[in-house]
């Protein structure tokens, strides 16, 4: 039990007043990699903000445990201190905010501790350069005129800088050609241990083959189809979703 | 890294000291009162005399029939006099304990110290305070009240005094012009670079009454200057009025910054003028920061006169419940290859109305100048107004002019996206306020960008719902 790091029982979840999760079930173990597969549509993002709590999207039942604690009605920003990340599908873009000055507000906001500015900019620097980063990016604004491939790559960076205890990752892969994606998934190896855990969100298999997975679960139209290991995506990739469907 | 969010609280701009003054003239305007203001301060018959012909101007001109309402403005309930219980002191030691009090408050001395080459500090209608390092006074730069300069200086004042702003501009400056007391006055000879900024602070304490001071800045040829004003009040349940007068004379190849973190308490009406004349290959730069007051009506403007000459212009209004901030910029390509760059912010929220105001005129002898104007709105609620009213005249072909208007509302996504990340709803808006801010900042030196942030976050505060 002292090893789950999330579980997730009987989720439905609407947004807009449309049934979109009907009763998702879920369980992360520390040390753990999970990827939710399934086809446009299936709640597959909607299951990553609903952990988030985002406000549009309404829990109509069923309830999320982090670390054992209920979360379903906390704040964002208390979830993301309690140790959830989650890297955005598209990436907020804020002008005049450095990409510096985020991370250290940001991880002084996690940490709720003052930041040691010399310690702080050796590991950005690290992270930066085994991402393939232009260390320029740190002084330019928040995302703003990042090319998609950078923006994701930032979004790996706050992973490794802020080290959750989760890290969702929902559609990181989207977008992005071979080398970026190779990236992506060495930032992965790189921040993954045997304490914390990953939640993989994608629709493609190609980032995974690189990535040691524990479980794939197929999502379709709001509910998980099929529960298996990293084989099941393999299958996927071979035959499409259209077996689970209906 | 702890955010200065916190730490501070609005004491620091409201704490009240005691009305008590050494004279204070009695409320409403007419000759009497403005013969006795004259006698008070020792005026020269000169200038008895404009400003008596200045309060004549003031009777013949009507109130504005664009922009905010001033109807509630009634000249009978407003002192313009107030003389503050001190001299005008070179130590702080010896500055009366309560105003030198409200002074470490705001942090001056301590600026003083650190970051400033000279400072001026005006409580209610007296200069109390002034200082300029020595190597200046060595150089031969005058920094010093305007009331020293007409006394000591009498015939560079009567050259400039008024004449870059006329008398009859508007009724606000004739007001001005007519019961005008304290101010600073500084002169750069000749090629003297001035590296390091000098601030003069203005702080209207007494209630029921108006600041009126009057700043006179002359940049002589290839020469240069940064000068930073600062303002503020406390509030109070009735009008406060603030009518300010800025002149300013950039002389050939010379270059003047002008700053300004203005955050007057709201119960003031901000009716300012200030207006720059820039000569042969001069550069003139405005920065300003409007937080406070209750109505604003600020158009800092620049007349490029001289061939080459340039201005920009970077500023920020933020309005919250009950303000009006009518403000922005004013520009005269007066010359051939002129340039001005305008980069004008607004923030509003609970209702708060921000205009931005401006004028752009390009004479037909100012060819191959160039204009670019952009301004963007950001509102943080639904019942927050803002507005854009640009004017421009060009009469010459052989110009390059842009203006871009952009109007938003804060982002909820990006609030979303920026507390996932550990940010408080609060501290959210606050860094995406502040980044929409940040033009202006980066354009302050750091304690007064912080200063500013600050100010943000103060506006910010309580408007989580």
């Amino acid at each position: 039990m002292e090893n789950t790091l999330i579980e997730i029982k009987d989720l439905c979840v609407n947004a807009e007043d449309k049934e979109i999760l009907k009763g998702i079930n879920l369980k992360i173990n520390k040390g753990e990699i999970h990827v939710i597969m399934g086809p446009n549509g299936s709640g597959k993002s909607t299951t990553a903000n609903a952990i988030l709590n985002h406000p549009a999207y309404k829990k109509v039942s069923g309830e999320i445990l982090f670390e054992g604690e209920n979360i379903n009605d906390i704040k964002t920003d208390e979830i993301a201190r309690k140790g959830i990340f989650m890297s955005f599908q598209l990436p907020e873009e804020i002008p005049g905010i450095s990409v510096t000055n985020f991370l250290k507000y940001a991880k002084n906001k996690i940490t709720g501790e003052p930041v040691k500015i010399f310690k702080f900019k050796e590991e950005v620097k690290k992270y930066m350069e085994e991402l393939n980063m232009n260390s320029k990016n740190m002084e330019r604004s928040l995302n703003v005129g990042f090319s998609g491939g950078e923006k994701k790559k930032n979004e790996i960076l706050q992973m490794l800088v802020l080290n959750p205890k989760l890290a969702i990752l929902d559609e990181t892969d989207s977008g992005l050609d071979v080398d970026a994606i190779r990236t992506v998934s060495k930032g992965i190896e790189m921040f993954k241990n045997e304490n914390n855990a990953v939640l993989i969100i994608t629709h493609n298999t190609k980032i995974l083959s690189s990535l040691k997975v524990d479980y794939v679960h197929i999502l379709v139209n709001g509910k998980i189809v099929k529960t298996g290991t990293g084989e099941l995506a393999k299958e996927i990739e071979e035959n499409g979703y259209s077996e689970y469907k209906n | 890294m702890k955010t200065n969010l916190e730490e501070i609280n609005r004491n620091i701009y409201d704490f009240k000291k005691k009305d008590d003054y050494d004279y204070k003239i009695k409320k409403g305007l007419n000759k009497e009162i403005i013969e006795e203001i004259s006698k008070q301060k020792n005026d020269p018959d000169w200038m008895r005399e404009i400003r008596l012909n200045a309060l004549e101007v003031y009777n013949s001109l009507k109130l504005p029939t664009w922009g905010p309402d001033l109807s509630e403005l009634d000249m009978s309930e407003i002192a313009t006099y107030v003389r503050p219980k001190s001299k005008l002191n070179s130590s702080w030691d010896d500055v009366p304990e309560e105003i030198k009090d409200t002074f470490d408050k705001l942090g001056i001395p301590d600026a003083e110290k650190t970051s400033l080459a000279g400072v001026g500090a005006q409580y209610d209608s007296e200069v109390v305070y002034h200082s300029i390092k020595e190597d200046l006074i060595k150089q031969g730069v005058i920094y010093t009240d305007m009331e020293t300069a007409v006394r000591e200086y009498p015939d560079m004042v009567r050259n400039h005094f008024m004449k870059c702003v006329p008398v009859n501009d508007h009724k606000f400056v004739a007001l001005h012009a007519a019961v005008w007391s304290g101010g600073s006055f500084v002169y750069v000879p000749k090629g003297v670079k001035v590296d390091i900024p000098l601030q003069s602070y203005f702080r209207l304490n007494s209630p029921e009454s108006g600041q009126f001071e009057h700043t006179l800045i002359i940049v002589d040829e290839g020469a240069s200057l940064h000068f930073i004003e600062g303002c503020s009040a406390p509030k109070y349940n009735k009008v406060n009025l603030h009518a300010g007068c800025v002149e300013l004379y950039v002389k050939d190849n010379a270059y003047l910054r002008y700053s300004t973190i203005e955050n007057w308490s709201k119960n003031m009406l901000n009716l300012n003028t200030k207006k720059a004349i820039v000569g042969k290959n001069a550069g003139m730069d405005w920065v300003s920061g409007s937080f406070g007051s209750k109505i604003s009506m600020l158009y800092p403007m620049s007349i490029l006169n001289g061939e080459g000459a340039k201005t920009e212009f970077t500023g920020i209004s933020f309005a919250g419940a009950g303000q009006n901030l009518d403000n922005g910029f004013k520009v005269v390509h007066n010359a051939k290859n002129t340039s001005s760059v305008v980069n004008a912010k607004s923030i509003s929220k609970n209702g708060g109305k921000c205009t931005y105001r401006s004028l752009v005129r390009v004479a037909e002898n100012a060819q191959n100048s160039k204009c670019s104007v952009s301004c963007e709105s950001l509102m943080l609620d639904d019942i927050s107004i803002s507005d854009t009213i640009p004017t421009a005249d060009v009469r010459t072909e052989e110009v390059e002019f842009s203006h871009e208007a952009k109007i938003g509302k804060i982002s909820d996504k990006a609030i979303f996206y920026l507390m996932s990340r550990g940010l408080s709803e609060a501290d959210a808006k606050a860094m995406i306020v502040r980044g929409f801010a940040s033009p202006v900042s980066n354009a302050l030196p750091m304690e007064y960008a912080v200063e500013m942030n600050n100010l943000i976050n103060l506006e910010l505060e309580g408007t989580i719902g």
